[in-house]
């Protein structure tokens, strides 16, 4: 078995099990936690409404803090637009989820993916440098920030090596490339990586319950 | 003593004209990537040569290796290189059998000592001897017997290179490749489904041209034919890099001949020759006729996934183990909130 047969077979699978045993275990354990008990007199119905809106609301900064966050803010969106696009419209991408969805979908010419891929690991390396010379940021970053950052940005750079190679043979960057993106399947559920899945049910729960408390959402 | 024609004299007088001759040695220094100062050397070389004695053993194999050789659409000048080669042993093309044929074989060996190129198709069975015999002995006992006094082995498709068809899982002769078994002389490989034809000769050319063999890959096969992908040199890259792909055998992308990578095309981890050198005359290859590369030149490629499997589709696993795994985060989950609640009890109680 080569590097390849190996990144592509067993590592993918391995990575592909932990991937889901432990969303579904972060997800369930999360869902079946007791809910607080609410001592207060409930100031709104705190349903799927406020759920809803406060997903909507968070996504864009309020005005207040418009001016201070603006830079990380379009860095930010940059990058989760960027990675939707290398990951979801690239076309060998999509014919890798084709193959256990059974469905595809358009994808995008391979420069344009090329390029979106280089502004991706871009803005990720600026947001990287913020987090590491804001002192209140660098502050309250911790491993989890670092490693999350790493393995996310690993598959981009070294999906963006395949055609340009640097002498290194194709299957073996192919080989890195799938190892990395291994690694993040098997670090994604369990570090701050897990906003993937968590983002809108935990807006969705603060927002139902700011509205039970009566708070401004 | 009678004296033994050089290969030049021999091209002559099968009718193979001066520019001919030139036009091969030109191809082929191109292929093996040397200057064109290199064509005069290639030239004097084969021109001059005597005969080198080739012993060609057949194994576990299908004879496509030989027929790519000799089926080839006209007489070529590479087909005639091989007739100028002095053929002492093959079981298909020689006109002796049974206990003369060996004779051949041995009288070659003694008479060419440590000069003689052994050339092998077909995977070796090392299970029961039995699995294939010639004449009584087996394969892999006529191999090693052989390759004793021999200059170089090469190694002449992919089930001689690597294993090919019988080697594939679950190997059920314990076929195995000619470098398993040959640690001591030099082993080229020149695998494929078969094998190019000039590829073959050109090993050879370089062979008589320099008396050495060509500078090999990690899998032991010529760079010079294997040192880039076939994706490297296709003629459908462009539509590769727009995103233009066919989706069936019979679609518009197919019919305007669009990259062939979602019907499973191995063009991007498959290094050969095939783009360049093409098959029948030049005519065309797999991808230029429509089907996706199969890899055929690559290691173990029978057991590589299905033909028609997108390269960069992962192997999952069956769903059911899928469905273990989602059970398992159930259990973890219900498990991890049972101990979360007890927890909240126990804080809400001293409270």
């Amino acid at each position: 078995m080569d590097l390849l047969e190996f990144a592509r077979g067993p590592a993918l699978q391995i990575a592909a099990y932990v991937l889901v045993a432990g969303t579904i275990w972060r997800l369930v354990a999360i869902i079946l936690l007791k809910e607080k008990p609410e001592f207060s007199e409930p100031r709104g119905p705190g349903g799927l409404g406020a759920a809803l809106k406060v997903i909507y609301t968070r996504a864009f900064t309020a005005p207040v803090f418009k001016k201070a966050t603006l830079y990380p803010k379009i860095l930010g969106y940059v990058m989760h637009v960027g990675l939707f696009a290398t990951v979801f419209l690239f076309v060998p991408h999509i014919v890798f989820f084709q193959g256990f969805l059974g469905f595809d979908w358009p994808g995008l010419p391979n420069s344009a993916i090329f390029v979106t891929g280089v502004v991706t690991v871009g803005t990720a390396i600026a947001l990287l440098v913020r987090r590491m010379t804001s002192p209140v940021l660098k502050l309250i970053s911790n491993f989890d920030d670092y490693f999350s950052w790493l393995v996310t940005v690993l598959p981009l750079v070294t999906g963006l090596l395949i055609p340009i190679r640097f002498g290194i043979r194709y299957e073996t960057l192919l080989a890195v490339h799938i190892l990395s993106v291994a690694l993040l399947f098997i670090w994604l559920p369990f570090g701050k990586l897990g906003h993937t899945f968590l983002v809108f049910i935990t807006r969705g729960t603060t927002g139902m319950a700011f509205e039970r408390r009566g708070a401004k959402t | 003593m009678k004296r033994t024609p050089t290969v030049g004299e021999i091209l002559r007088a099968k009718g193979v004209s001066r520019r001919g001759f030139l036009k091969y040695c030109a191809t082929t220094a191109s292929l093996l990537a040397l200057p064109p100062a290199m064509i005069p050397r290639i030239a004097r070389a084969i021109e001059n040569a005597r005969r080198p004695s080739v012993i060609w053993l057949s194994f576990q194999e299908c004879t496509g290796c030989t027929e790519s050789l000799t089926r080839s659409a006209s007489p070529t000048v590479e087909g005639l290189i091989f007739d100028a080669i002095s053929l002492d042993y093959h079981h298909t093309l020689q006109a002796a059998s049974g206990e003369q044929a060996e004779a051949a074989r041995h009288a070659a060996m003694e008479e060419n000592d440590g000069g003689y190129l052994v050339l092998v198709d077909g995977s070796i069975p090392t299970g029961n001897p039995g699995f294939s015999t010639i004449a009584g002995i087996s394969n892999r006992d006529m191999l090693m017997d052989t390759v004793k006094g021999a200059a170089a082995v090469v190694a002449i498709g992919s089930c001689a290179a690597f294993g090919g068809i019988p080697g594939a899982n679950p190997n059920p002769t314990g076929a195995v490749s000619v470098s398993e078994l040959v640690k001591d002389k030099p082993v080229v490989n020149v695998p494929g489904c078969p094998p190019i034809a000039m590829v073959m000769t050109a090993v050879l050319t370089q062979f008589l041209t320099f008396g050495q063999l060509p500078e090999l890959d990690k899998f032991g096969r010529p760079l010079a034919f294997f040192g880039k992908t076939i994706h490297d040199r296709c003629y459908r890259r462009p539509f590769y890099e727009q995103g233009k792909f066919a989706e069936s055998f019979d679609d518009e992308g197919a019919k305007a001949g669009w990259c062939l990578y979602k019907l499973g095309c191995k063009g991007p981890t498959t290094y050969n020759a095939c783009a360049t050198v093409k098959w029948n005359s030049g005519t065309s290859f797999p991808i230029e006729s429509g089907h996706p590369c199969l890899g055929c030149s690559e290691p173990g490629f029978w057991d590589k996934g299905g033909f028609y499997q997108p390269l960069s589709t992962g192997h999952f696993g069956s769903g059911a183990k899928l469905a273990g795994a989602a059970a398992a985060g159930v259990a973890l989950g219900v498990a991890a909130a049972a101990a979360g609640r007890r927890r909240q009890a126990k804080i809400t109680k001293e409270a």
